[in-house]
């Protein structure tokens, strides 16, 4: 999967939303677009590109630059086409003298106040200052330019006070003041894209610098996490990362998947040869669309560490020094061991654990060589620990494992509960993702015994947060239930058609009990009874509202319980099956879902069939023509106990959506 | 004995305080009991401080008064020495059509019980009995446009916000006034601060809008204090309330944050930069809602309007322009101040007839119209009748109807740097002709000075990139006072010149 390093289509605002579509004319061309798309990104799927400086698509339209100004038939002046939205039979110039000349005396401009040492500058050939300066035909700047930000001495000799050195404060990326052309790109994307508020455009006119919050602030100093956004953002080479100023530009790039958190953020890595020049994320990755944390961007140093194990190597006992080897070699003496001691020891004597970063392939066959060629069910994975309530409450419930949603649907959502997960620390791109909904005015409910920063932070702040006792969610989620059922917030139209009535009345019975009220857990949960009724009525009633869950519910003595709970809330108010809603697990690697969909637990085999059933079992005997073995393993790398039996499970387990 | 001084800033700077205390000093002295009213201005700015004495027949002005003047006061109006006669009389006065402004100068600005008695609270009245339609209607019909600058209509202003879909609408009332040469808004809300008040809870009803603010520049303390007094006491009287309120915010000192989108921003906290438009402030303005943003003039004109009907405001005034305006005369002028008049009288007549020429008697040279954004007109200009479209007509503007006057010895190449670098130190550095143009300007005119001849076509290109590039009107009107001194008066920026001197 390579491609060269043609940046992917900036189409220089988001795409519009809209299902009503808008036909206009871009020079002479008809172009059918969404609602609310903008003139530029009209033109950009028309193939037409209009000349930008501050808009890419990743951010919203800000119109600083004014480079792209075009005409519309019938209206006055010269609109800029990354602000105007289309309008049906709107006919749009956006080439002519007039324009020409426009953005010529723009561009004279810019480059008036722009070093032009363009030769040696890292960004050399991956600056959008100089396709643009190429683009508009700029031959010539007019002006004696005096004050300048660039110059490091002034015409007369002195210190020029307008120049900022270079920032290198920070690890990953520099900042280098003077050749920012202030188009608040990243500004926007630390804000919009990131949500951390750590840069600012500071003073006025043409006093306008970007700072990172105070004066005295450098990179480092400021409140900024390193994810990179502005850095992508940026179209000089004022903020760089530091290994492009090192390496130079990259030649060519393959997608990947970044290795550490469940978020899997998609990346570009970006090469030189065989050289890793920087790793920048994938604008079509389905998680992250384009957006990463600093971990992915800038902590790729594994990736050619020097203790990385590029050849197989065996060794006879742990106090042996290992010995590189042939692949041949290494296999040959691995599968001898495992065989020696099955015959020594038995059967189930051997196990396996996979990890969850592991591809749908690798967990596959790992488990087929477990049940196929060691003849047992000892196949177990990582995911044990964060996952497997999920499995089992989810498969109780909704019949199927999996969380219900993708990481686009919280754009969607109204209210959005967060139970035992601290997305800003632990899912850093889903969080950026979460709190963008937010600003935009979603509400938050968060379930977590620590004050993190999840409930509140830069423009957005949980509408409650139920800080329960540790080991109490079933408790909190059960009240919830109880306020949800007691006071009428169900959604009764979804339950008759999507869920079964009479199991509902059963567990209404059971959960509209006194002993599951607010008032009655108060004092095991700590949580004040009023909070809780509250949470419960906005959750019920504020629109599309999803939960997201973490390991602070799965990897509990009672997740798998909680887990059943949290889904019962969904199918109570009708909040599954549509986009915005939902349960969704955010997990502890990025392939918990598929290592545990391939059949990495010892009692599933693929697609979560139980191993006892014979007519499952049947299935593979078939396929891999062996006859696989029907108790799962004696032994348990597991630290999660069987899920308790208690409330919350009653009646509802038979529901299906 | 009934006195009124003046609390209008513009007679305070002139020593209204010290005449004021003096006066209070020297009735104790005397043993004579006097109510002393702070009044708003007449706008007859060379007779600040105008001291008035209520007498049977009328207010008799006595002007321009210092603390020695007092004493006299006491011995008999008429023979004072500064005795002007009735104020009304004065040709000033009687030459002007005051809607807006009929009651600034005569009454107590804070007295609810003296503005109803001169009028006030009959538009409101009548508006509760209107459908929201009607009012906008009314307005519409009016003619009445806006007279913070742009002169949109404010009528239709009002029906999109109306009819703009949301349960949370504001009504945002600029009181920003940067311009140069403009003092309306604060004589309006010093003088009478109550119409204000009356025309913003009457653009509430006519948008559904619950809430209103008003934006009072950092630089209008008193006018600030007035305000906030009369909320309080327009809340007590429950004109203000649960159905509309009013805040008062101050500015923190950018002339850009009277550009309406830089001031919402500057409203919700953030720096005050403009905001590309669309979307309309009247769609998604104030954090988002459908926000009405009026000039001070406009909502205090909408009182007249409801009360005496659209038909009446609309009879006055000239073409597309309906209405009155209140001129404010500035600069170097014999007769300065504010000067209400349907629209419609020639530049000529304002500068020569009613501002009297200019204060150093030397013959006008240039006058700018519409404050530091607006053009530098010649005499040639001066059968130009004010009205929008005709000053559009000759390359200008009218803005908020400032004028500056100048004469003969000033120098319009300095003028026009002076306008690159006006614009240079206030733009808001968003975009890029406004916030590079304008610091390049200066340094562009600053070769012509020194008799670099090819520097001006390069003046020319950067003007027509600032007025077509520019995201607001402080980069894209800046053009104008500098070409127009540029085209007019050709002489001042020639290499012969400075050979010469
Ligand atoms: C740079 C700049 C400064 C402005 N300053 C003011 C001001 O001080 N007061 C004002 O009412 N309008 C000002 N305006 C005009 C406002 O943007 C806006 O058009 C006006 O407040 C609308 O009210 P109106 O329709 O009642 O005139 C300014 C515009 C620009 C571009
Ligand atoms: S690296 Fe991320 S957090 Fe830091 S300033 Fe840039 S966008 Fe903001
Ligand atoms: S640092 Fe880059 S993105 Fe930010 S304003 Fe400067 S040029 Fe634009
Ligand atoms: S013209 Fe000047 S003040 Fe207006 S948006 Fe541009 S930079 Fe800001
Ligand atoms: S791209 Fe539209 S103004 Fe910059």
């Amino acid at each position: 999967m390579k491609d060269f390093i043609i940046p992917d289509r900036d189409f220089g605002t988001p795409a519009a939303k809209s299902k009503r579509m808008v036909t206009l004319t871009i020079d002479g061309f008809d172009v059918t677009v969404p609602e609310g798309t903008s003139i530029m990104r009209a033109a950009a799927e028309a193939g037409i590109q209009v000349p930008k400086l501050c808009a890419t698509d990743s951010v919203d339209a800000f119109g600083s630059c004014r480079l792209c100004l075009v005409e519309i038939e019938g209206r006055n002046g010269t609109p800029a086409s990354c602000t105007t939205p289309v309008a049906p039979g709107l006919k749009v110039q956006t080439q002519n003298a007039r324009l020409k000349q426009l953005r010529r005396g723009v561009m004279e401009l810019y480059i008036s106040d722009h070093p032009l040492d363009c030769l040696t500058c890292s960004a050399n050939g991956d600056c959008e200052l100089q396709d643009m300066a190429g683009a508009v035909g700029l031959r010539d700047v007019r002006y004696d330019a005096v004050d300048t930000h660039f110059k490091v001495k002034n015409t007369s000799g002195e210190a020029n006070p307008l120049y900022i050195p270079r920032d290198d404060s920070n690890p990953y990326f520099s900042y280098d003041p003077q050749k920012c052309i202030v188009c608040s790109r990243c500004v926007r994307a630390c804000e919009e894209v990131q949500g951390t508020f750590a840069l600012t455009i500071e003073g006025r006119g043409f006093d306008s610098r970007v700072s990172f919050g105070a004066k005295t602030d450098d990179a480092l100093a400021s409140d900024c996490v390193s994810c990179g956004a502005c850095v992508a953002a940026c179209p000089t080479a004022t903020l760089q990362e530091k290994s492009i100023v090192e390496i130079g530009t990259p030649s060519h790039s393959v997608i990947t998947t970044c290795a550490y958190c469940g978020v899997g953020c998609s990346f570009k890595a970006e090469m030189r040869g065989d050289e890793l020049v920087r790793m920048t994320p994938y604008k079509h990755g389905k998680a992250n669309r384009g957006h990463s944390c600093v971990k992915g961007r800038f902590a790729y140093g594994y990736a050619s560490h020097k203790d990385r194990i590029l050849k197989p190597m065996i060794r006879e006992a742990i106090s042996d020094p290992w010995q590189e080897v042939s692949w041949a070699e290494a296999m040959e003496f691995a599968a001898a061991k495992m065989k020696g001691i099955q015959t020594k020891y038995g059967r189930n004597s051997v196990g396996v654990i996979t990890s969850s970063r592991c591809t749908n392939e690798e967990t596959y066959l790992v488990q087929k060589l477990t049940r196929a060629v060691f003849m047992n069910n000892n196949t177990d994975t990582c995911a044990r620990v964060c996952h497997s309530p999920t499995g089992y409450g989810l498969g109780q419930t909704f019949g199927t494992s999996a969380g219900t949603q993708d990481f686009d649907s919280v754009e969607e959502a109204d209210v959005i509960m967060v139970i035992g997960a601290n997305p800003s620390a632990a899912h850093p791109v889903f969080a950026s993702r979460m709190k963008k909904r937010l600003r935009k005015g979603a509400q938050l409910i968060v379930v977590d015994p620590r004050r993190t920063e999840t409930v509140e932070g830069p423009h957005y702040k949980a509408a409650h947060h139920l800080a329960l006792t540790p080991g109490t969610n079933v408790a909190v989620v059960s009240a919830i239930a109880h306020v949800i059922v007691t006071e009428g917030l169900f959604d009764e139209a979804f339950i008759r058609e999507r869920c079964d009535w009479d199991e509902f009345q059963d567990y209404a019975e059971f959960i509209a009990a006194p002993n599951h009220s607010p008032e009655a857990v108060e004092i095991l949960t700590g949580v004040p009874a009023e909070e809780v009724r509250k949470a419960a009525r906005l959750y019920a009633t504020g629109g599309n509202a999803a939960i997201y869950y973490g390991l602070g519910v799965t990897e509990h003595s009672q997740g798998s319980t909680t887990v059943i709970g949290i889904a019962n809330l969904a199918m109570l108010t009708g909040n599954v099956g549509r986009r915005g809603v939902g349960v969704n697990p955010l997990r502890g690697q990025n392939n918990v879902q598929g290592s545990c969909d391939m059949g990495s637990f010892p009692h599933e085999l693929p697609g979560y069939r139980h191993v006892k059933n014979p007519d499952v079992r049947a299935i593979y005997e078939n396929l891999w023509g062996v006859t696989i073995e029907a108790c799962t393993a004696r032994v348990r790398t597991s630290c999660n106990p069987i899920p308790t039996r208690t409330t919350s499970r009653r009646g509802w387990r038979r529901w299906n959506v | 004995m009934k006195i009124y001084v003046p609390l209008d800033s513009a007679a305070v700077a002139l020593g209204a305080d010290a005449v004021a205390e003096a006066i209070v000093t020297e009735a104790a002295r005397r043993g004579v009991t006097i109510e002393l009213v702070r009044n708003g201005s007449h706008g007859m700015v060379w007779l600040e401080p105008l001291v008035e004495i209520a007498t049977d027949a009328g207010r008799i002005g006595i002007g321009p008064m210092t603390v020695a003047d007092v004493p006299a006061l006491f011995g008999g109006i008429a023979r004072h020495p500064k005795a002007l006669g009735l104020v009304e009389n004065l040709p000033w006065m009687k030459g002007q059509t005051r809607l807006t402004f009929a009651r600034v100068g005569v009454i107590d600005p804070l007295s609810l019980a003296d503005y109803r008695a001169h009028g006030g609270m009959v538009g409101l009245d009548r508006a509760k009995a209107m459908s929201k339609a009607e009012i906008v209607a009314e307005v519409t019909e009016s003619g009445l446009r806006g007279r913070g600058g742009a002169g949109f209509p404010t009528g239709i202003k009002w029906k999109t916000v109306s009819e703009a879909p949301g349960e949370r609408k504001y009504i945002v009332c600029n009181a920003d006034e940067g311009d140069s040469a403009t003092f309306a808004d604060r004589m309006l809300m010093e003088g009478d601060p109550f119409t204000l008040i009356e025309g913003m809870a009457i653009a509430g009803l006519a948008t559904g809008a619950a809430k209103g603010f008003v934006y009072i520049r950092s630089e209008y303390p008193v006018a600030i204090r007035i305000m906030e007094a009369a909320v309080r006491l327009a809340r007590e009287a429950a004109i203000l309330g649960a159905q509309f309120d009013i805040e008062i915010r101050v500015g923190a000192g950018a002339y850009v944050c009277g550009e309406e989108t830089s001031l919402l921003n500057s409203l919700e906290g953030k720096r005050g930069v403009v905001r590309a438009k669309p979307p309309l402030p009247a769609l998604e303005g104030f954090m988002g809602k459908p926000t009405v943003v009026n000039n001070v003039i406009s909502l205090a004109s909408v009182p007249v309007i409801l009360a005496k009907g659209a038909a009446h405001y609309k009879d006055f005034g000239l073409g597309r322009s309906r209405g009155t305006i209140p001129l404010q005369i500035a600069g170097n002028v014999r007769f300065g101040g504010l000067y209400e008049t349907a629209f419609g009288l020639t530049l000529g007549q304002i500068v020569d007839d009613i501002a009297g020429g200019t204060a150093t008697g030397r013959p006008v040279k240039a006058v700018q119209v519409g404050g530091p954004l607006g053009a530098y007109h010649p005499r040639s200009d001066f059968a130009t009748p004010f009205g929008y479209e005709e000053f559009a007509g000759q390359g200008g503007l009218i803005g908020h109807a400032g004028l500056t006057i100048f004469d003969d010895s000033a120098d319009m190449l300095a003028q026009a740097r002076f306008a690159m670098e006006f614009c240079a130190i206030e733009s808001c550095g968003k975009c890029t002709p406004c916030r590079i143009g304008a610091v390049r300007g200066v340094e562009t005119i600053d070769r012509i000075a020194k008799g670099d001849a090819a520097a001006i076509p390069l003046l020319t290109d950067l003007c027509s990139t600032m007025k077509s590039g520019s995201l607001c009107a402080l980069g894209g009107f800046t053009p104008y006072p500098v070409l127009s001194a540029l085209t007019h008066f050709p002489d001042d920026f020639t290499p012969a010149k400075e050979a010469a001197e």
